[in-house]
């Protein structure tokens, strides 16, 4: 914790700035230019800064614990992807194609993901691939519910949406900082940003989707005596599964676009690969890593869209 | 007759002050007032009425007079803002939501304009929607009793469809084969047949007329359409802006309507399709000959003669129609020496009773006298003259004002 004194003079500092400021910027105040005052008339940057300060030494043992089933899942995955020998994966996601999909999916999943191996990409795309389907898990499990909940009431909506704007506007370098101080940097911080990215349209279209059913399928369904959970079960949830899956779709391609952000704070992967490349000025690796998201990318949209679409029929 | 369904002084509020607008009303405001003062609409007001075990009873208004709120009420689809409401000797307005749901599940269903199926599921579970919400019985009793359902409807062989692979009037079959799966006590049905295009509206008519016949099931039927209401309910109800202004039996609703509203609903109505010959059977201004055993041939002669008339109608002591004679054959008959018997006219014919006024135009155009209207039992009941009939098929176009 000498982190903490380190801040600590600071805040002091901080003070005594502020005090100087008005000091001597009151007199020379000169209202035709309000807002050349250097550091603003509002200091919002060292409010955050002081009540991050403040917060996360507190914070930090809770999102440990937050942080352990996260770990545990993303590690299993992880260990799972990388315990099954490649060609059961490739031929896996294919049949998981034609199962969903069509076949010319199905054949090109496979292609795709020969080529992830064949490129020498095979063990940073399983990590990536654990990565996304945790976040996918998490999305779905935080967002289902959410979604549902802001279905029923305006007045959630109002609350909610103007925060989901924000996870998606924001600039993930803004909550990259924080995260990682109360996280640690890693795997686990990885998945916490891609969730906070991707989570919102899972959000959003659940909620869509439950309002789009038609008031009269609801009144019929009502007539014939459904208590509150047998509507939301029998009758809402199935007529919102294309909608829904359509944010889920949304949910996993957000999540892998994420991923180059993520290596940032030392998450391993495909995104880690692309950084390197960067850094290196490595032409060649940026590449690799780009290309084996593109095809994670397009295998994993195509097969989540049809499981929708097929829904839908 | 027992009573099924009891509406006792029900009144629904729309908008967000319904205590205001109750507390206006009763002090006499009129509906307008209490719109513009305060902003609530009076949906129905103070509604009451019975409906009888059995009967098919139609609630008949045109858009925004409240008969699909009043529906609504009979199963809290919408929840009235004051009155009762009896189910046999339950008021529904009462219930808590759990006893409404088992009310739901068990008494009344309901069939809806839109169809209203759920297009995630086959036909068949559908139909075995209520069965399936209720939980109660096994699945293969509960396919059982939907193809059972299915079959009343003729579409067994459609079980595995999807409802939007079917065609309107097969949609709505399975909207009432859902509807009759839990059998229900009462079936509400919400313009049912108004989507559909006439020449199906009509076979779903004698469709449900059919299955009536066979179940005896109490009915609520909402419409705008005076020729079924007229053709399907035993009784009609009227709403007008919120208010039940007649409840009767179709004749009484065509032959006294209550108001120039009532009335106005026979405009442009095709009557001649409603309206049959006992409706308009006269039994004054004519000639009654009761033929006993010494009714002879200068008697009856005689009568008409007093009577001005140039034909009489022959009855028998118990007023079973016998047929038509005129002063003419009356008079042939005498100089041949015969009996009355043989001075009956062959035409014209005596009309069936049930027969609608559209058959027998023909019939009364070209007859030498207005025809005679018989019962089922051969009893005499009136006759049908030219005048009679042109007076009757006017009501259609004239001006009830």
């Amino acid at each position: 914790m000498s982190q903490d004194n380190a801040w600590g003079a600071q805040q002091e500092t901080d003070a005594s700035y502020l005090a100087d400021k008005s000091q001597v910027t009151e007199p020379s105040f000169d209202w035709t230019e309000p807002f050349t005052v250097d550091g603003g008339i509002i200091p919002l940057d060292d409010l955050v800064d002081a009540t991050i300060n403040a917060v996360v030494p507190v914070l930090r043992p809770i999102f440990q614990v937050i942080a352990e089933p996260i770990a545990w899942i993303l590690n299993g995955i992880e260990a799972l992807l990388l315990w099954i020998p490649a060609p059961f994966i490739i031929v896996a996601l294919a049949l998981l194609a034609l199962k969903f999909s069509t076949r010319a999916i199905a054949i090109g999943s496979f292609v795709g993901l020969l080529s992830i191996g064949l490129i020498g990409a095979w063990d940073a795309a399983m990590t990536t691939l654990s990565l996304v389907i945790t976040s996918l898990f998490f999305c779905i499990i935080i967002g289902l519910p959410m979604g549902i909940w802001l279905s029923r009431s305006d007045k959630a909506v109002s609350i909610v949406r103007p925060i989901l704007d924000a996870m998606q506007t924001t600039p993930a370098f803004v909550y990259l900082i924080p995260i990682v101080m109360v996280f640690s940097p890693g795997k686990v911080a990885g998945v916490i940003v891609t969730i906070i990215f991707a989570v919102p349209p899972v959000i959003r279209l659940t909620n869509l989707g439950i309002r789009q059913v038609p008031a009269d399928l609801i009144e019929a369904a009502k007539a014939f005596g459904t208590s509150p959970r047998q509507l939301l079960f029998k009758v809402q949830l199935p007529l919102a599964l294309p909608t829904i899956m359509a944010g889920v779709n949304q949910t996993l391609m957000l999540g892998l676009s994420m991923v180059v952000i993520a290596s940032m704070i030392a998450v391993p992967g495909l995104g880690l690969m692309v950084l390197q490349g960067i850094g290196r000025n490595d032409i060649g690796i940026a590449t690799v890593g780009g290309l084996g998201i593109v095809i994670l990318a397009i295998i994993l949209d195509r097969i989540t869209q049809h499981i929708g679409s097929k829904q839908h029929k | 007759m027992k009573t099924k369904l009891s509406v006792q002084n029900v009144y629904k509020i729309f908008g967000k002050h319904p205590k205001k607008a109750m507390s206006l009303l009763e002090r006499g405001k009129s509906k307008d007032d209490i719109f513009s003062s305060i902003g609530q609409t009076v949906g129905v007001n103070d509604a009451s009425f019975d409906i009888y075990e059995g009967e098919i009873f139609v609630i008949m208004g045109l858009s925004g007079s409240g008969k699909s709120t009043m529906v609504r009420m009979l199963n809290r689809l919408i929840e009235p803002t004051k009155g009762k409401i009896f189910l046999d000797d339950v008021d529904i307005a009462q219930l808590n939501d759990e006893e409404l749901r088992q009310i739901r599940l068990h008494k009344i269903s309901m069939v809806f304009q839109s169809f209203a199926l759920m297009p995630h599921l086959s036909v068949r579970d559908n139909v075995a929607f209520g069965l399936d919400l209720a939980g109660e019985v096994s699945e293969t009793e509960r396919i059982e009793r939907a193809n059972a359902a299915l079959d009343r409807v003729g579409l067994l062989a459609n079980g595995d469809s999807l409802p939007k692979e079917l065609s309107g009037g097969m949609q709505q079959r399975v909207g009432l084969a859902r509807a009759l799966c839990i059998n229900p006590d009462v079936l509400l049905m919400d313009e049912a047949f108004s989507a559909l295009d006439p020449l199906i509206r009509t076979e779903m008519q004698d469709e449900l007329l059919r299955l009536q016949a066979e179940d005896k099931r109490t009915i609520v039927f909402i419409s705008h359409d005076l020729d079924e209401a007229v053709r399907i309910g035993d009784r009609i109800a009227i709403m007008q802006d919120g208010d039940v202004v007649q409840v009767g039996t179709p004749d009484e609703i065509i032959n006294q309507p209550a108001n120039d509203y009532v009335r106005s609903f026979f405009r442009g109505v095709d009557v001649s399709t409603i309206l049959t010959a006992k409706d308009v059977a006269r039994r004054k201004q004519q000639t009654l000959i009761k033929k006993t055993s010494d009714t002879g041939l200068s008697t009856s002669l005689q009568l008409l003669k007093d009577n001005d008339r140039d034909f009489g109608y022959v009855v028998d002591a118990s007023n079973h129609y016998i047929g038509v004679v005129s002063i003419d054959s009356l008079k042939q008959a005498q100089s041949k020496q015969q009996s009355l018997e043989h001075a009956l006219l062959k035409q014209p014919h005596a009309i069936d009773a049930d027969t609608p006024l559209g058959d027998l135009i023909s019939d009364v155009a070209q007859a030498p006298c207005s025809p005679a209207v018989i019962n089922d039992q051969g009893k005499f009941l009136g006759i049908i003259s030219k005048t009679i009939l042109l007076e009757a098929l006017d009501r259609q176009t004239g001006d009830p004002l």
